[in-house]
């Protein structure tokens, strides 16, 4: 009986670590997108309250005379470029190619500089405007959401350039790959965040 | 045990595990999202630029429309996201987060515009006692 029990639970095991075998810190992964869940609360927070203060003007500009179309989809256009130019890492990461991965990280990269440059000029137009946080509800909502989705880019560019020096030093094994993996899903997760900032926020504000 | 006859969006042999594929997309993968993910962004812009459509209103909801389905595009395609990656974890924690997202905004918009209608009506008169 005990032996049986034993049998069993071998199988088990050995089942497990068939499922497990690619991944054997799997809990990574999951974890962190638990943790990008985590921050698509607060983005919602910041939607919720843009869209509770983002008609409130105080006599001030409104986002139809201040937003430039052109500009944010052309930053749009920057951000998905980025998209699958770090797709294109992650494919060769997985091909185990270090060179073309290090390439297309720098892609995407240049590609996030660009946006946030775009961003920062945005922002410096619209405060030398006199349309700055502390112009109308509307602003301090605006500037706090953009803001937050801004620093965001920031510090996965901070990041893509510490898993590049990485890349370059220890080449691309399992774990290399996981911390990949894990910019990817961060990576992707802002890019979904723009679609909200540029259809809710842009788009909109200007009808 | 096997993920055969679950691969809608793998290319064969791509990855044969099951259970934790998360950012195992494929070339075409990244390519399909990509295309679709412009088409999806050029419409809206377009519309909104264009003064397409004949009401404000009739575009608000087509750029809002065509932003959810934009996001399904990139999580499908960039995320990989589907039913089976960590064992239906991932899954659940975004419809958990989902869940979350529609009662902080529709909650907030709510409670919000509810005070907005509530508050007295203020005049001329009542404006120029204002400090």
């Amino acid at each position: 009986m005990a032996s049986h029990a034993h049998a069993l639970t071998e199988a088990d095991k050995n089942r497990f670590h068939m499922t497990e075998e690619h991944h054997p810190e799997n809990g990574t992964l999951l974890g962190f997108w638990i943790y990008l869940m985590s921050d698509c609360l607060i983005f919602a927070v910041l939607f919720a309250t843009y869209a509770v203060l983002g008609r409130n003007y105080a006599a001030g500009p409104s986002g139809a005379d201040l937003f430039d179309l052109p500009l944010v989809a052309v930053n749009t256009g920057l951000l998905l470029f980025s998209s699958i130019t770090y797709g294109f890492a992650m494919l060769s990461a997985q091909a185990g190619r270090k060179t073309p991965t290090l390439v297309w990280l720098a892609v995407t990269g240049l590609f996030g500089l660009g946006f946030l440059s775009l961003e920062l000029y945005e922002f410096h137009h619209l405060i030398h405007e006199g349309a700055g946080p502390q112009r109308s509800a509307f602003l301090s909502s605006f500037f706090t959401l953009v803001g937050t989705h801004g620093l965001h880019v920031t510090f996965g560019i901070i990041w893509l350039v510490t898993l590049m020096v990485q890349v370059g030093q220890r080449g691309l094994d399992e774990a290399m790959k996981r911390r990949l993996m894990c910019l990817s899903m961060f990576w992707h997760f802002l890019d979904v965040i723009w679609i909200g900032v540029f259809s809710f926020v842009y788009l909109l504000g200007v009808l | 045990m096997t993920a055969a006859g679950h691969d809608t969006h793998h290319a064969p042999g791509a990855h044969e595990g099951h259970g934790h594929d998360a950012g195992h997309g494929s070339l075409k993968d990244y390519v399909i999202g990509f295309v679709l993910a412009v088409i999806l962004t050029a419409i809206p812009f377009w519309l909104v630029m264009g003064r397409v459509l004949p009401t404000p209103q009739m575009t608000a909801v087509a750029v809002m429309g065509l932003a959810v389905i934009q996001v399904l595009v990139h999580m499908i395609y960039f995320l990989h996201m589907n039913s089976r990656s960590e064992g239906g974890w991932t899954l659940l924690a975004l419809m958990f987060t989902l869940i979350l997202v529609v009662i902080t905004l529709s909650g907030s918009l709510w409670v919000m515009h509810n005070l907005n209608t509530h508050m007295m009506p203020l005049d001329a008169h009542d404006m120029k006692q204002m400090p």
